[in-house]
């Protein structure tokens, strides 16, 4: 076969189709571009499944990509969305450092780019809004609900996310800003499980040593998996979780509602899956030419085990 | 010039033509300057580090510590820029020499101890990516305004732009054919890597010419890193996981014999591009899920190393009847 007349041939092949492709395009839909992290959790697939049910109810004309897990993969896909010429992009950014080249690259073909889940270290005007939970209030809530359970007095242990990471550090704040309305309530120790049930079982392991299980009121856990690891090191104890040591946590991972259902914690805080609503209406404000905040947040909601037998079934 | 050394590569060429045909066809914006500047940049630091894996491969060689290597020199980069104040310039510079040195270091062990290459990188692998660990567990931003001028420098064409990644992909991709082609080096990794005994016999000296291999794929991978960590202006200890994986898939999709002795450095290039441009035409359908790549690339390394086999055996017909 003849390789340079093949080129030529789909040269002209493609070429006609472009021409003929853009002339037919429509502008009627809106297309809009989503760049997901991957599908690393349950709570990330629930996510993805619920901004693509969100976008459909919407009528829109819907690109979804998966990086695996990796930044240079969500890079690609913001640029072939560029490439497609889409109306807005969508991103979940996956680290928060190196976007400022694919950000810029977005504000001068004049695509808006909204930022769900996570926020990111770049120059601001590089994008719309940044939509998220907002983690100050989730450690408020599960503080609120604490004090109520326990009529304002409590000595708590805290299990923290990993040191330093910005959800860890605003979760403790947001905690400790109710507790101290309440004399009675304090925190009397205080350590990192770096987000994981292993840790969070050593960390409680060393707390039931030191302090005693019988001077332990309640365990304020960064997230889920830290808190399935204290439950187990309670139960190794010889106590009862959620009965003799009170257990609340943020994020309502699947597994959770297991253990809840179990009866070993108390109450989870759900980390909005439904943030999808919340970009698509900013998007939309954005191209109508409205002004939109910086920062929206989205409340989440407390789960109790009264529900966790039925919501594990749905979500395992 | 259709033998059963050429036609592996020209099979890739048509290959990636058809891939980037099809979805100039199917899609908008598909085609055109701005898409392909986009995939120049978005897989230079793959495709420069399926140069250097196309030279171990050629030598019947694997390095598997490619993927870490990035992560480490990235790391370096940042420590050497952001903590110890020390210009870009001669930042990149320390971090390339370094990379290239652990390659080197990898080679002498394999050449001196006769050990496999793949339990010797396999050792670099875990290695590098433990000392990008120890310089750093967290992302950090490589901000400097140095920095920052090389990743926005760009030549724009029409819609597109050939930017300073790109450029140097393009430099590294032609001196590495260059080396191949032109230079007794170049040779000698040819000739060992068809047949280490023989080339001994005809005085090519083995044990030196494989670690210069390893040296300059860890030169390759360095560079890697550095356009990563200029690409991105950030440093992650976890980025490059797998890497080595899709390097080596790319120089196999370019056309090279994973056994070692044929090919040519240029299929890493058209390797390269054919990973992105599957990878593009996934994300411009936007409703397929992130394992049709995989899938896609999966089928394809496995026609690729079928259709070597064919060729191969179907050459050696060809030739016995020749030689009648």
């Amino acid at each position: 076969m003849n390789i340079s007349n093949l080129t030529k041939l789909i040269k002209i092949a493609v070429g006609t189709t472009v021409i003929a492709l853009s002339s037919a395009a429509s502008m009627a839909e809106l297309t809009i571009g989503f760049a997901q992290t991957g599908s690393e959790s349950g709570w990330r697939t629930a996510f993805t499944n619920a901004t693509k049910a969100e976008a459909e109810a919407r009528g829109y004309n819907f690109k979804f990509s998966d990086g695996q897990g990796k930044q240079e993969n969500q890079i690609k896909a913001i640029r072939s969305f560029i490439a497609q010429g889409v109306d807005g992009i969508v991103l979940a950014p996956l680290v928060t450092t190196g976007w400022d080249k694919v950000l810029k690259e977005a504000q001068r073909a004049k695509i808006p780019v909204v930022l769900v889940d996570r926020g990111l270290d770049s120059d601001p005007s590089l994008y719309v809004t940044s939509v998220g939970s907002d983690f100050t209030q989730e450690g408020a809530m599960i503080a609120a609900w604490l004090a109520v359970e326990t009529e304002g007095t409590c000595d708590i242990v805290e299990l923290q996310g990993a040191v330093g990471a910005d959800a860890a550090i605003k979760r403790q704040t947001g905690f400790a800003n109710v507790i101290e309305n309440f004399s009675g309530m304090k925190i009397i120790a205080s350590q990192t499980g770096s987000w994981s049930a292993t840790g969070g079982k050593e960390v409680m392991e060393s707390f039931l040593k030191s302090i005693g299980g019988e001077n332990i009121c309640a365990v304020w856990a960064h997230n889920d998996n830290m808190a399935i690891g204290a439950a187990q090191a309670i139960k190794e104890a010889g106590l009862k979780p959620s009965e003799d040591i009170l257990i609340g946590s943020v994020d309502a991972i699947a597994e959770i509602f297991k253990t809840m259902a179990d009866g070993e914690t108390n109450v989870t805080l759900e980390l909005s899956p439904y943030q999808g609503a919340a970009a698509f209406d900013a998007l939309e404000a954005h191209l109508a030419g409205k002004d939109v905040p910086k920062r929206i947040t989205v409340p989440g909601g407390l789960f109790y085990p009264e529900t966790a037998a039925e919501e594990w079934a749905k979500r395992k | 010039m259709l033998n059963e050394r050429t036609l592996p590569l020209i099979s890739a060429i048509i290959v990636l033509l058809l891939l980037y045909g099809f979805g100039s066809i199917a899609y908008q914006g598909f085609f055109g300057l701005r898409l392909a500047g986009y995939l120049l940049t978005d897989n230079a630091f793959i495709i420069v580090t399926a140069v250097g894996m196309a030279f171990v491969i050629l030598s019947g060689g694997i390095d598997l510590s490619v993927g870490s290597m990035i992560a480490f020199v990235c790391a370096l980069m940042a420590l050497l820029v952001v903590k110890f104040q020390i210009h870009p310039v001669v930042a990149i510079a320390i971090s390339v020499c370094v990379g290239t040195l652990f390659g080197t270091v990898m080679g002498l062990v394999i050449a001196i101890f006769k050990i496999q290459p793949f339990i010797v990188t396999l050792a670099g692998m875990f290695l590098f990516r433990g000392l990008g660990y120890v310089i750093n567990t967290q992302q950090v931003k490589i901000d400097h305004p140095f920095m920052s001028s090389l990743s926005e420098f760009g030549i724009i064409i029409g819609q597109g732009e050939l930017n300073f990644v790109a450029i140097i992909m393009i430099l590294f991709l032609a001196l590495g054919v260059i080396i191949s082609r032109y230079t007794r080096f170049g040779h000698n990794v040819y000739a060992i890597g068809g047949d280490a005994q023989s080339a001994a016999l005809i005085g090519v000296n083995v044990p030196w010419t494989t670690v210069k291999v390893y040296a300059l794929s860890g030169f390759y991978s360095s560079v890697a890193g550095v356009l990563f960590a200029v690409a991105t202006g950030s440093a992650y200890p976890e980025i490059g996981i797998a890497v080595e994986l899709d390097a080596i898939a790319a120089v196999v999709l370019g056309g090279t014999l994973l056994t070692g002795g044929v090919g040519y450095v240029f299929g890493a290039f058209i390797g390269g591009m054919t990973f992105g441009v599957i990878q593009q035409l996934i994300n411009f359908d936007g409703t397929l899920n992130a394992a049709s790549t995989r899938i896609v690339i999966g089928a394809l390394l496995l026609l690729f190393i079928l259709l070597q086999k064919i060729i191969l055996v179907w050459a050696k017909k060809f030739s016995a009847k020749g030689s009648d």
